[in-house]
């Protein structure tokens, strides 16, 4: 399987492109390693989760900030999410967009393309429920740092 | 051959017994000749987070629905995914999963529609499993492959399509989507997506009784008499009279189907499974909006 990573930043792209390389099967197991590698949540967001947005078009409860260092399309942009363990899947959804979007300018993830979620060949092993729900979550990260950032 | 029933008293209540089984048999009869443990979740990847050791998974998305046409496996199909689960037809099967069972219950109806003998539910799921602190592993089966002969799929006798709920009209309805979604407020349930209906509302006549209300806090079914409290007192459904559950797309109705069958001893009930995405989207039949269950317009 062949799919454009051209227009995505490097984390993302090679995240697309190790998603690519497997069958289908093995496909689902890189994205259990992804769900528990989701870094825990830091002890400032625990103790308020009310700072968390939910994101209802995901199948199971999950939740997720994020912070700006800067102002502007230059502001550097960090990501924090919260997903039960009986969420595997939801999880390793937020585990991809973590590893790929942490540290990215507010401009690069706002560019990042709507369409990226069925760019990890999950199409056929995965409901397209669950597919938006991870467009989901990408729409309300563009959302939280374009109100942010101003940019 | 078939393993012996689970004679907890609980169960001793309900129409078939014989369809449950508890954590407590479970525990005791795995690994026995004879039987296979199913797991079927919603969350595909939960079985690979650690399963009830020998469990086979079974993926309703990847294994129980055909890829092109929105039907489930033929029979062909089905024989090779069971044969290759280590299934064969004199298994006693007991499937368990997340969410009270929700996706159990699919996979059981499922498995129903091509009369496997003997299939049970595992009380409680897998939730129940876990929080008695039973054992899990992270180790893949891999069962002997069995000779699962093919067998004809019926439709004709649990399962209804829409032409039939159009011909069950006034009949026997139970809707068992949130208040929200039976009201025609929501196409979906609270806090999950809006999902490709045209039409919100329910089928004229349903009664509503939301899937979950089967179910006890810790995941397992209610009582019997408890059962009889909500669907045949509280919503006048008769054991007697042809009945026909739907949800969505026909997996919360599976769980209650199980629960008028199996448990309240209905004599003829039916999923339908192309359920609110069909019905909500096809044209011209008949949608009734708000709390009430409503009658059939006379046109």
């Amino acid at each position: 399987m062949t799919t454009s990573t051209d227009d995505l930043p490097p984390a993302l792209a090679e995240i697309v492109d190790d998603f690519g390389a497997l069958a289908v099967p093995d496909r689902l197991q890189l994205l259990l390693d992804f769900s528990r590698e989701l870094p825990a949540l830091p002890p400032r967001y625990c103790d308020h989760p009310e700072l968390l947005e939910p994101v209802p078009e995901c199948q199971s409860p999950i939740f997720l900030v994020t912070e700006i260092d800067g102002a502007g399309a230059g502001a550097t942009v960090h990501l924090f999410f919260s997903a039960p363990p009986e969420a595997p899947t939801t999880r390793g959804f937020a585990g991809i967009l973590a590893e790929g979007l942490e540290g990215l300018t507010a401009a690069q993830v706002l560019a990042i393309p709507d369409d990226v979620s069925h760019r990890l060949g999950l199409d056929e092993a995965v409901s397209p429920l669950r597919l938006r729900g991870m467009s989901g979550m990408l729409g309300r990260i563009k959302r939280q740092v374009r109100d942010k950032s101003s940019a | 051959m078939a393993l012996p029933h689970d004679t907890e008293a609980k169960f001793a209540e309900y129409a078939h017994p014989e369809r449950l089984v508890s954590t407590q048999w479970l525990a005791e009869h795995m690994g026995s000749d004879g039987l296979a443990v199913v797991e079927s979740d919603e969350d595909v990847l939960l079985y690979e987070t650690g399963h009830i050791p020998g469990a086979v998974k079974v993926d309703w998305h990847l294994d129980l629905n055909d890829p092109v046409t929105r039907d489930y496996v033929d029979d062909e199909q089905f024989a090779k995914l069971l044969s290759a689960k280590g299934i064969g037809r004199d298994t006693t099967v007991v499937i368990y999963g997340d969410k009270n069972n929700w996706w159990a219950a699919y996979a059981l109806w499922v498995f129903s529609l091509f009369g496997h003998p003997d299939v049970r539910l595992l009380d409680g799921g897998r939730a129940k499993w876990e929080a008695e602190g039973r054992e899990t592993t992270t180790d893949a089966p891999s069962p002997a492959t069995a000779d699962y002969p093919v067998v004809e799929r019926d439709d004709s006798t649990i399962r209804a399509f829409k032409d039939d709920v159009l011909a069950h009209l006034p009949g026997a309805l139970l809707d068992v989507r949130s208040p929200q979604e039976y009201s025609g407020e929501r196409t979906h349930m609270p806090d999950y997506p809006e999902e490709g209906a045209l039409r919100g509302g329910h089928i004229p006549g349903a009664q509503s009784v939301p899937w979950a209300r089967a179910a006890a806090d810790d995941g397992t079914f209610r009582g019997r008499a408890e059962l009889e409290a909500i669907y045949q007192q509280e919503k006048g459904l008769e054991p007697g009279e042809k009945t026909i559950a739907y949800c969505r797309i026909g997996e919360r109705s599976s769980h209650s189907w199980f629960v008028l069958s199996h448990l309240l001893g209905f004599s003829d009930v039916r999923n339908y499974d192309g359920s609110w995405v069909e019905w909500g989207n096809a044209v011209r039949v008949p949608i009734v909006k708000g709390a009430e269950p409503g009658s059939v317009p006379s046109r």
